[in-house]
């Protein structure tokens, strides 16, 4: 797990990134670099804490609110603090269609946990999504920006210790 | 071969990058389009083609962009909606990935014919391999004087930005797209005003889907009628097929629009046909959220007509026998899918997705995934399936953006034509309840 930073700044790389990311909006628009910023430092921390929220309320010249609510709004953002991979998998219709149920029934058992839930190690984290536009090659599932596709239980298997070792 | 406008190069190798897609007539549209034409042309080309807007509406992009306001010394913007999100569909998705600069350059054209300098890219955020991808290609267009100051030597500045979202199905509606590109919560605007009068920070916007973008070298470089001389009456041009479920070759296809349903579900050319040994029971044609049809209404129509992808052959007959092109997400359905699980499936995607600002969607989306839970579970009572109707009928119309018709259309549409495996659900708890049962009854197959 990801513990709670206590000093909040974020890395030189990254604060020229979300630098670059607030001049691409016109003067005293730089709100709409909350979405992107956010996104910085969910990669950074791994969650979004209260404090990380804060900081970028500050950066963004914002009420901390304004961002509260927006990372409460949007599913990607996690506010609480997650395992090293985050298996984020299609629960939608299509990807059902191709066998999806009985493919993450076999992940939760494989894991030993439910959707919502971290393995003891620390290691996953399994979030039950909406459809990820990739229907066609259903069943699917993505850790961070890598999809999966026409997952099988035994592809499945072997994704996971890959992931393990 | 049918014709193809928007996936000819998709397969040449490298096409992903500038030399490759340079090499394939890439960017000969900007040049003809910035050095020989005035942005008023441009628009005309549009509006000659007919090409439709492909999100889902099939609004026609040129009027669309004719209403776009042009007050004195305010800017203007132009946003791609990418915010792909609809259940059954991923063809922006393909295309992005595959063969980026096709966007790139539709979005040049564009701007340039909306007098737009700085345009935006909203893709969703789930795909953040494709914003990278979508990024790369803008810093090569860049540097070879396609983008940025002084395009081609013309005095005309563009600057394009790719803005991720977060997650939320609503930003694929337009104005809670432009609400998420302020940095909020993706709530729809109330309209009027609409967002080509104002839009993105109050100022005239245009906000075009992907696909209808990416048509727009071609529509150049040949002309708006030589596009509008493909397809069938008002469905012009070429579309992109997102198909999924039970077929042999599940992926993303272009047709001719016009071109019959028949021939796109069983040809090699593209399905391939219902995946072997099973039998079509029910379509999506359009996206999650156009009324499903069962097998009798699909190859033909109420009338006996061949059913054609078209806008107008889909919707023949109404919600009553007919449903919609919508977005292109094509979802097979064969005599083993449930439709009752698959309607709650859909109703709780619904639920998820909406924005919470309306009663009737908010309160409506939760109540009919709750209803129809305890059908596919076997605690459902007859009162339910007109219920659930009666729910459908009472978000339809009555919420702020479409999403509440969205939501309604699949529940009102299964009941429509699947009326009586909801019956044996409510009739049959304990058979129905079974691992993999699915209702055998007097069902028509094709």
């Amino acid at each position: 797990m990801t513990e709670t930073p206590n000093l909040v700044a974020f890395t030189p790389e990254r604060l020229e990134k979300v630098k670059e990311i607030i001049a691409r909006y016109p003067e005293g628009r730089q709100k709409s670099a909350l979405l992107p910023v956010l996104h910085v430092a969910q990669e950074q921390w791994g969650w979004l804490s209260s404090e990380v929220m804060d900081y970028v309320a500050g950066i963004l010249s914002i009420q901390p609110v304004e961002v509260y609510e927006v990372a409460s709004f949007y599913t990607m953002y996690h506010l609480d603090p997650v395992g090293k991979h985050v298996i984020e998998y299609c629960r939608t219709g299509p990807c059902c269609l191709m066998g999806g149920e009985n493919v993450y029934g076999h992940l939760k058992q494989k894991l030993g946990v439910e959707a919502g839930q971290t393995t003891a190690d620390g290691l996953f984290t399994l979030k039950e999504v909406e459809c990820l536009a990739a229907c066609g090659w259903g069943p699917v599932f993505q850790i961070r920006e890598q999809f999966y596709m026409n997952l099988t239980n035994d592809k499945v298997d072997q994704i996971i210790e890959d992931l393990s070792k | 071969m049918a014709k193809k406008i928007l996936t000819e190069h998709i397969n040449v190798p490298g096409i992903e990058t500038f030399d490759v897609y340079r090499k394939q007539g890439g960017y000969t549209a900007v040049e003809k389009a910035i050095k020989t034409m005035t942005p008023e042309e441009v628009v005309e080309e549009a509006k000659k083609s007919g090409v439709r807007g492909r999100g889902g509406a099939g609004f026609p992009m040129g009027m669309k962009w004719g209403f776009l306001a042009k007050p004195e010394g305010v800017p203007r913007y132009l946003v791609c909606n990418a915010d792909e999100s609809e259940p059954g569909t991923f063809k922006d998705h393909h295309l992005m990935k595959s063969i980026p600069h096709l966007l790139i350059e539709g979005m040049i054209i564009s701007s340039y014919a909306l007098g737009a300098n700085k345009s935006f890219i909203y893709v969703r955020g789930e795909l953040m391999y494709v914003i990278r991808i979508l990024e790369k290609a803008i810093e090569e267009a860049k540097a070879q004087g396609f983008l940025g100051k002084n395009i081609l030597g013309s005095g005309y500045d563009l600057e394009l930005i790719v803005q991720p979202g977060g997650g939320a199905y609503i930003c694929g509606e337009e104005t809670a797209l432009l609400e998420s590109l302020e940095g909020k919560r993706g709530n729809p605007r109330n309209k009027p005003p609409f967002p080509a009068v104002k839009g993105l920070y109050q100022s005239p916007t245009v906000v075009n889907n992907v696909e209808s973008i990416a048509n727009m070298s071609w529509i150049i470089n040949n002309g708006g009628d030589a596009y509008a001389a493909i397809g069938i009456g008002r469905s012009t041009g070429t579309k992109l097929i997102s198909a999924s479920g039970h077929i042999e070759k599940p992926g993303v296809y272009e047709i001719e629009l016009g071109v019959s349903v028949e021939e796109f579900l069983n040809s090699d050319e593209y399905c391939g046909g219902i995946r072997k040994g099973h039998h079509l029971k029910a379509l999506v044609a359009g996206g999650s959220s156009v009324p499903i049809l069962p097998a009798h209404l699909i190859m033909k129509t109420a009338n006996g007509e061949d059913r054609l992808m078209s806008y107008e052959s889909l919707s023949d007959g109404g919600f009553a026998t007919g449903t919609m092109l919508g977005s292109g997400g094509f979802i097979v359905f064969d005599e083993t899918a449930c439709i009752v699980r698959n309607t709650w499936n859909f109703s709780r995607f619904y639920h998820h997705e909406s924005c919470g600002q309306c009663s009737p969607c908010r309160e409506g989306t939760g109540w009919m995934e709750k209803v129809l839970h305890r059908i596919e579970h076997g605690h459902g009572s007859m009162h339910d399936v007109d219920l659930l109707v009666d729910i459908s009928k009472k978000i339809e119309g009555n919420t702020i953006c479409p999403l509440g018709d969205a939501a309604a259309w699949p529940v009102a549409s299964a009941i429509r034509h699947f009326r009586d495996e909801f019956v044996w659900h409510i009739t049959n708890p304990h058979e129905a309840t079974q691992p993999g049962a699915v209702y055998r009854g007097e069902m028509e197959l094709a």
